[in-house]
């Protein structure tokens, strides 16, 4: 693109300022990040490898097809996309700057042919005055002049919104301050996931890389609960979580709740909820055999997958269990077990049993009525991890980008020049965007310069 | 008088609106196209009251959320957007006949909602109790809806300009093409469009990056539904990038527009229908 007797630096210069570029890249990332989309990132699930061809695996997996956003052709992308934007910044902003520093206050010839706004007036008045006048009317209707004589004819400029020229670059800025953040985080920060079960404490979670990492702090979950809506849908996973610095218990952060949408912050790392579940150490289960009679009630302890032999031949297996079984019948509540029994020499059968419905328990016909109790197993909660020290970068970046955008395409550099000579005068506008909106504006104004005593 | 009453009333009204509009394009009487116009506000009016009592339905069962928590509800809100965004326009410019490529967008959302999607009121799952729902739905569907307007217009162009190129010896601008804008006014309200859409995208990505934050400690994780709006957000950037400093307009920019919209379409409804991730409201 660039002439061949220009050296390369320049004409290296030259590519990362043009606006072909942009668009290749702006167009480039935006066909390149559908295949992150399509194709599964990050583990590859089995299912997913069985179903294409070996070799499309190895291509795709060469290609970082499988981590796309962080491959290097991808991040390649993004850095020529930068240096695209600052090079294009580099070569416009002084230009920009000397536009809005050293306005044209003279109109000349050249300038004038390219303003397709213009009215002529005619006056009586001697021109000091009406100039006087003019310049009164300007700074009245639009915004305070500035006059310069030349050649015989004096100009008066005014403008209004030269800073919205900025506004473009304020845009380009911000999204460097995003990445900025960015990579900040990527540096800085980490990410990980700690599970903590009620009663007990950490000082350390698994960062995303596999390592162990020091908290600093201790952090004690005291409790665990998951509530319902009447359909049995999740309605709230709520921890009550503990921070305690050398055993001692923190007083704001003591028994604080943390919530999905609700984390909890403390010295940099913050906690947010995630997921949960019932710790397996320790977990008795208690099963109650009542024969039909009512008389003669035993009671089982047993954990998960363990077989008992109920004396008589049948034998019984604790198969699965959970503290609230509405997530799976909507109807029912409460804690339940299926159990598998298996009478001497007969075939097994599977089935649940309930606390809070023995009449459902009692509805089998056999002699023994079986009925759970419930569990001692605790729960624990999950929680994600983060320490993000370029977050607020991210933030800066996006409150700059909402901010340049709107003065980029909402705001325009309106100018106004009178060019006032003896016995007349012509004035001229023009608007930096919104021709339209301007030439309604710049009519209004003629219409009362018409309308002017001079 | 109940919200799906309501809804039920707010089709018909699109679905009489654009059948008016049809005539006028057929008749050109102003006052038929005036009659369209009206239906149009009048489907926007029920529909808000609409959209309010779904919202006071929810209390009263004792769920308690903004009506914007499912596909459904998101489609409803989509074709009221629409309508809003075309009021905003036919207000402003007073360009009657764009209503006839705009409100059938609103009708086909409505329609498809009432029929084909469950309108239960359901109660809202933990990740979605929060204010920046209302923030980020609402900030993201307004710039669609722009862009659905922007597609509209930009159809407009396309079928005016083939209409001068074929008859550009037929100096009489009769017939249906004679309705239409001037090309110069609809590649102008094709930009103008985009202009709100693009601002109200970003603002729309940004809460959404701001929520992901507050909810899951990372405000970008490319996320099929993510990595969908940068894509259109890079679209309308070319977009604007080319008009602005290389005078793509006209043909190519409406073309743009219409790729654009596609685009939207696809991050919109595309990502939950045929792909997996967070904003998956769509999978049942």
């Amino acid at each position: 693109m660039a002439p061949s007797r220009r050296n390369p630096i320049e004409s290296l210069w030259d590519f990362f300022c043009s606006l072909k570029l942009t668009l290749f890249l702006l167009i480039s990332l935006a066909l390149t990040s559908i295949i992150g989309t399509v194709l599964p990132q990050g583990l590859v699930p089995p299912e997913y490898v069985a179903r294409i061809s070996p070799l499309k695996l190895q291509v795709y997996s060469r290609l970082g097809f499988f981590d796309m956003y962080h491959s290097w052709w991808f991040i390649a992308l993004l850095y020529v996309f930068s240096l695209n934007l600052i090079c294009c910044s580099i070569r416009r902003l002084p230009h920009v700057f000397r536009f809005i520093s050293q306005p044209a206050l003279v109109l000349d010839d050249s300038l004038a042919a390219g303003l397709s706004l213009k009215l002529q007036v005619a006056f009586s008045t001697p021109p000091d005055v009406a100039r006087k006048r003019l310049a009164d009317f300007l700074g009245e209707q639009f915004a305070t002049s500035t006059l310069t004589e030349q050649g015989g004819s004096c100009h008066l400029f005014a403008q209004k919104n030269a800073w919205s020229r900025l506004g473009v670059y304020v845009v380009h800025a911000s999204i460097l301050v995003i990445f900025a953040g960015a990579i900040i985080g990527s540096l800085f920060g980490d990410k990980g996931f700690v599970n903590i079960v009620e009663g007990e404490s950490v000082g350390t979670f698994m960062s995303r890389n596999g390592r162990e990492t020091q908290l600093g702090f201790t952090l004690r979950c005291d409790q665990f609960t998951v509530s319902t809506y009447d359909s049995g849908a999740p309605k709230e996973f709520k921890s009550i979580l503990t921070v305690l610095e050398n055993g001692v218990a923190v007083p704001a952060y003591t028994h604080a709740r943390v919530i999905v949408n609700d984390p909890l912050t403390y010295k940099g790392f913050t906690f947010y909820q995630s997921s949960y579940g019932q710790a397996d150490e320790g977990g008795e289960h208690y099963l109650t055999l009542t024969p039909r009679s009512g008389t003669g009630s035993r009671r089982l302890t047993l954990h998960e997958g363990e077989t008992v032999s109920l004396g008589d031949g049948t034998s019984l297996k604790l198969l699965e269990t959970t503290q609230e079984v509405r997530q799976f019948i909507p109807e029912l509540n409460g804690p339940a077990a299926r159990i598998e029994v298996t009478s001497r020499g007969g075939t097994p059968r599977v089935f649940e049993v309930f606390r809070n419905h023995p009449e459902i328990n009692a509805q089998r016909g056999d002699e023994l009525i079986f009925g759970y109790e419930g569990s001692n197993a605790r729960m624990y909660t999950g929680l994600q991890v983060t320490k993000d020290p370029g977050v607020w970068f991210v933030w800066l970046g996006c409150g700059l980008m909402v901010v340049g955008l709107f003065f980029a395409f909402f705001m325009s550099h309106k100018r106004v020049w009178i060019v006032v000579s003896k016995g007349g005068a012509c004035m001229y506008g023009n608007a930096s965007k919104n021709q339209a909106a301007f030439a309604q504006q710049f009519d209004d104004l003629a219409g009362k310069l018409k309308h002017l005593n001079i | 008088m109940t919200s799906s009453l309501c809804f039920n009333l707010t089709t018909l009204a699109y679905m009489v609106s654009m059948v008016v509009f049809f005539v006028y394009l057929a008749t050109r009487n102003s006052g038929v196209g005036l009659a369209g116009s009206l239906l149009a506000y009048a489907g926007l009016g029920v529909q808000t009251v609409a959209i309010a009592l779904r919202w006071k339905e929810s209390y009263d069962i004792g769920y308690g959320h903004a009506p914007l928590s499912n596909l459904y509800e998101s489609v409803v809100f989509f074709s009221w957007t629409i309508i809003l965004i075309y009021l905003f326009i036919d207000l402003k410019y007073r360009h009657r006949v764009i209503g006839a490529f705009v409100v059938p967008f609103a009708l086909l959302a409505m329609a498809w909602a009432q029929l084909g999607l469950n309108s239960s009121i359901e109660p809202l799952v933990p990740a979605l109790q929060s204010n920046w729902l209302l923030y980020h739905v609402i900030t993201c569907f307004l710039g669609y809806a722009a862009f659905a307007v922007a597609c509209g217009v930009s159809c407009m162009y396309l079928l005016k300009a083939r209409h001068e190129m074929s008859s550009s010896l037929d100096v009489t601008a009769g017939g249906l093409m004679g309705l239409f804008p001037p090309t110069r006014v609809l590649d102008d309200l094709n930009y103008r469009a985009i202009m709100i859409g693009f601002p109200l995208l970003t603002i729309g990505i940004i809460t959404g990056a701001a929520w992901a934050n507050y909810a899951w400690g990372t405000y970008w994780s490319w996320d099929p539904k993510e990595t969908w709006s940068l894509i259109v957000w890079f679209i309308y950037a070319a977009f604007l990038h080319a008009r602005f400093t290389k005078g793509w307009v006209g043909k190519r920019a409406a073309w743009l527009s219409i790729v654009g919209f596609c685009a939207t379409l696809f991050c919109y409804l595309g990502v939950n229908l045929f792909l997996s991730g967070l904003h998956s409201y769509g999978a049942n």
